[in-house]
C-alpha cells in the first residue's frame, strides 16, 4: 500500500483533535502545554504534506517558524507556571479560578 | 531535495527601508530600551529628572529625523531646505524647549518618557510616509512581496503607535503607585506594537502568524506582570493557554489554504483565486473556518469570546487599555486583510459566518454586560460588543465596510484608552476598587474624572456629538449597503441595551450616595495620567463634533494587495 499525501493529512487531523481535545480535557497546565504543541507539530506535519504534494519548499520553510514560535511559547508558559507555583504549591487549572463572573 | 535546493538562485528581495520605519523604531526602541535599562540600574533621582527632561528635546529631533527620512513633502522634514537659516534652528531650539518642559510638568518617568518618544517618532514616520508617499506614489511593497504599506496599514499602524504613547503615560503613574516599576513592561509594550505593525502589513499569512504570535506572546507577559496579584497571574495564564490554542487553529487555517492554494503569499493565493475555478474547495473552506476562529479568538467575538471577561479583569488596568485598543486593532486589520481583501472573491462563503459571528457577538456582549457587577468586567462585555459592531463592518465585504471598520478603530481606541485610563486612577492601590458599586458618587469625591468617564461612557453608548456615534452610524450604513439589514436592525437593538447599562453607571456617579471608597485616597491625579485621559477626551469629542477629519483617513485607509514588480 502506497502512502499518500492524504494519509499525512489525516494523521495530522489525529494529532490536532488529540492536542485540541487534551487541552480541553486536562487539568495540569504543563500537560495542556504539551497539547498545544501537539497541535503546532500536527499543524507542521500538515506543512510538510502539501509542501511535498505541490512540490514547493514554502510548506518545509514555514516548518521552520513555527517550530521557533512554539518554543517561545513555551519559555513563556513556563514562566507563568513557575511566578504562579512559587506562590502555591501545586498548579492545577482548576485551582486556578478567583475570576468568575 | 538539498542537491535542488543548491541549484536555486538565492532571490534577496527589494527591501524599502522607509516603508519598514515606524516597525523599525517600535522594535529598536524597545531593543535600545531594554538593553540601557540593563546596564543602567538605576538613577539617582535629580540625576533621572535631568535625563527625563533631555528625553523630550531627543523626541523632537526623533519626531523630525523619522519625518524627514520617510518622507519629503510634510510639513516637519520640509523645513529641511530651511536647513542653515537662523530661522530653522531658532525655530527648533523653540520647539524643543516647549517639549522640555512639558516633559518636566508632567513629572514622568524615564522608561515611560523613552516609550512615548519612540511612539511619537513612530507616529511621525506614519504621518510622513501617508503624507508623502503614499499620497503621491500609492501602495507599495517594503520586503519582496511580504510587508505592503498602504493607507489602511498605515492609519492601523498610527493608531497602535498612539495607544503605545497615551498607556505609556497610564502605566507611570499605575507601576509607581503599585511598586513594580522598571523597564520590562514598556519593553514588552514596544515589542507588542511592533508585532501589531508586521501583522497590520502582512502580505504573507506567514509573516501574519509571526506579527500575531509577536503581538500576543508580549501581552501575555503583561497581563500576569502585577506580581503580587494573583489574579493577574491567572489572568495571564488563562489568556496564554487560550491565546497558544486560537494560534493553532490560526495556523492549522494557514496550512489548509497552503495547501488548496500552493501559497502563503496573500498576493499569490489573490492571483490564484481570481484565475481557477476550484472544483474541490473543501479544503479551502476548512481554512477559511478555522482562520476565522484563530482571529475571532483574537478580537474577542463571541463564541470565542470567554477569556476576555477574566482576563480584562485580572490583567493590570492600563494593559487592559492596551489590550483593548492596539491589539484588537491589529486583529481586525489581519481581518480584513485576510478576508475581504485577498479572499473577497469569495465573500458569499465566509459572510455568512461573519454574519453569524457578528450577531452572536453584539448580543452577548451587550446582554451580559449588563448582569457584571465589576467595572473591568463590563467593560471587558462591552468590547465584546464593540467588537461585534466592527464586525458588522467587515460582514459588508465593501470599501464602505472597510472604512467603518479602519473609523471604528480609530475612534475605539481612544474611547477605550480613556475609560481604562480613569478606572486606572480610580481603582487606587492594588486594583482593588473596580467594584461598581466603588463608582457610586465618584462625581462628588473626583467631579472632573466622572465627568470624563461620563463623556466615555455615553460615547461609548453611541450619543451624538461623539466619535462613538460616528462609528456606529457608519457601520450600519456599512451593514445597510451590503443589504444585511436585520444585523443593521440587531446592531441598533444592542446598541439600546448597552446604552441602559452605561447611563446607570451614569447615574449611579452623579446620584449615589458617595461611598467611602479606601482603595482611592483621592489625591492629585498624575500630570501624565491626565494627559492621556484628556488627549482621549479632546479626540472623543472633537471628532464626534467634527468626523470629517478621520472620516476622509478612513476613505483612503484602502487595503491593497500590491504585486511585487
Amino acid at each position: 500500500m502506497e502512502l499518500t499525501t492524504t494519509w499525512y493529512l489525516v494523521l495530522s487531523v489525529l494529532m490536532f483533535s488529540i492536542g485540541a481535545v487534551g487541552l480541553l480535557v486536562r487539568r495540569n497546565p504543563l500537560v495542556m502545554f504539551m497539547c498545544v504543541e501537539l497541535m503546532l507539530n500536527a499543524v507542521n506535519i500538515s506543512f510538510v504534506a502539501f509542501g511535498a504534494d505541490l512540490n514547493d519548499v514554502g510548506g518545509q520553510i514555514s516548518v521552520f517558524f513555527v517550530l521557533v514560535v512554539a518554543a517561545v511559547e513555551v519559555v513563556v508558559g513556563l514562566a507563568l507556571v513557575v511566578a504562579i507555583t512559587r506562590r502555591r504549591s501545586d498548579a492545577n487549572a482548576d485551582d486556578i479560578s478567583v475570576l468568575r463572573g | 531535495m538539498l542537491a535542488q535546493i543548491e541549484t536555486l538562485p538565492v532571490n534577496t528581495p527589494d527591501v524599502d527601508w522607509a516603508g519598514l520605519l515606524p516597525l523599525a523604531i517600535l522594535g529598536v526602541g524597545a531593543v535600545v530600551l531594554v538593553m540601557f535599562r540593563s546596564v543602567v540600574k538605576r538613577l539617582p533621582a535629580d540625576i533621572e529628572t535631568q535625563v527625563v527632561t533631555l528625553v523630550g528635546p531627543i523626541t523632537v529631533l526623533g519626531m523630525w529625523v523619522a519625518g524627514g527620512y520617510a518622507g519629503e513633502n510634510v510639513p516637519l522634514a520640509s523645513v529641511r531646505d530651511d536647513v542653515g537659516e537662523p530661522a530653522f534652528y531658532i525655530g527648533l531650539l523653540v520647539v524643543m524647549g516647549v517639549a522640555a518642559l512639558l516633559v518636566r510638568t508632567m513629572q514622568i518617568g524615564l522608561d515611560a518618557a523613552v516609550t512615548a518618544g519612540v511612539g511619537l517618532s513612530a507616529i511621525s514616520a506614519v504621518w510622513a510616509l501617508w503624507d508623502d508617499r503614499f499620497t503621491s506614489t500609492g501602495p507599495f511593497n517594503a520586503i519582496g512581496d511580504q510587508f505592503g504599506v498602504d493607507g489602511f496599514s498605515l492609519v492601523i499602524t498610527g493608531v497602535i503607535a498612539s495607544a503605545v504613547v497615551l498607556v505609556a503615560f497610564l502605566l507611570d503613574d499605575y507601576l509607581r503607585r503599585e511598586e513594580l516599576d522598571g523597564p520590562e513592561m514598556y519593553v514588552l509594550m514596544l515589542l507588542s506594537a511592533a508585532g501589531g505593525v508586521v501583522m497590520a502589513g502582512a502580505n504573507d499569512l506567514i509573516v501574519l502568524f509571526l506579527g500575531l504570535e509577536t503581538l500576543s506572546i508580549a501581552v501575555y507577559v503583561m497581563a500576569a506582570m502585577h506580581v503580587r496579584r494573583s489574579e493577574s497571574q491567572e489572568a495571564g495564564l488563562k489568556y496564554f493557554v487560550l491565546g497558544a490554542f486560537s494560534s493553532a487553529f490560526l495556523l492549522y487555517g494557514i496550512a489548509m489554504v497552503y495547501g488548496a492554494t500552493g501559497s502563503t503569499n496573500l498576493i499569490d493565493i489573490r492571483i490564484f483565486l481570481d484565475s481557477v475555478v476550484l472544483v474541490d474547495d473543501g479544503l479551502l473552506m476548512a481554512g477559511f473556518a478555522l482562520l476565522l476562529v484563530g482571529l475571532g479568538f483574537k478580537v474577542a467575538a463571541a463564541p470565542f469570546h470567554s477569556w476576555t471577561p477574566d482576563v480584562y479583569q485580572g490583567a493590570p488596568t492600563p494593559v487592559v487599555a492596551f489590550m483593548a485598543s492596539a491589539v484588537k486593532a491589529a486583529g481586525f486589520a489581519a481581518l480584513v486583510r485576510v478576508f475581504v481583501v485577498t479572499f473577497g472573491g469569495y465573500s458569499s462563503d465566509w459572510q455568512p459566518a461573519v454574519y453569524a459571528l457578528a450577531l452572536l457577538t453584539l448580543v452577548v456582549g451587550s446582554v451580559l454586560a449588563v448582569v457584571q457587577r465589576d467595572a473591568k468586567r463590563m467593560l471587558a462585555y462591552s468590547s465584546i460588543s464593540h467588537a461585534g459592531f466592527i464586525l458588522v463592518g467587515v460582514q459588508a465585504s465593501s470599501p464602505e465596510g472597510t472604512a467603518s471598520v479602519v473609523f471604528y478603530a480609530v475612534a475605539y481606541t481612544f474611547l477605550v484608552i480613556g475609560s481604562f485610563g480613569v478606572l486606572t486612577v480610580v481603582s487606587g492601590r492594588g486594583d482593588r476598587a473596580t467594584s461598581l458599586d466603588d463608582l457610586d458618587g465618584l462625581a462628588a469625591r473626583r467631579p472632573a474624572l466622572a465627568l470624563a468617564f461620563t463623556i466615555f461612557l455615553l460615547a461609548q453608548a453611541g450619543v451624538p456629538l461623539t466619535t462613538g456615534f460616528v462609528a456606529k452610524f457608519e457601520v450600519i450604513g456599512a451593514a445597510v449597503e451590503a443589504r444585511s439589514y436585520w444585523l443593521a436592525i440587531a446592531a441598533m437593538v444592542t446598541a439600546v441595551v448597552s446604552a441602559f447599562l452605561y447611563l446607570r453607571i451614569v447615574l449611579s456617579m452623579y446620584m449615589g450616595t458617595a461611598a467611602e471608597n479606601p482603595a482611592d485616597d483621592g489625591s492629585r491625579i498624575h500630570p501624565a495620567a491626565a494627559l492621556a485621559i484628556g488627549v482621549a477626551l479632546v479626540i472623543t469629542l472633537g471628532f464626534g463634533i467634527v468626523p470629517g477629519p478621520i472620516d476622509e483617513l478612513a476613505r483612503d485607509a484602502v487595503p491593497h494587495l500590491v504585486a511585487a514588480g
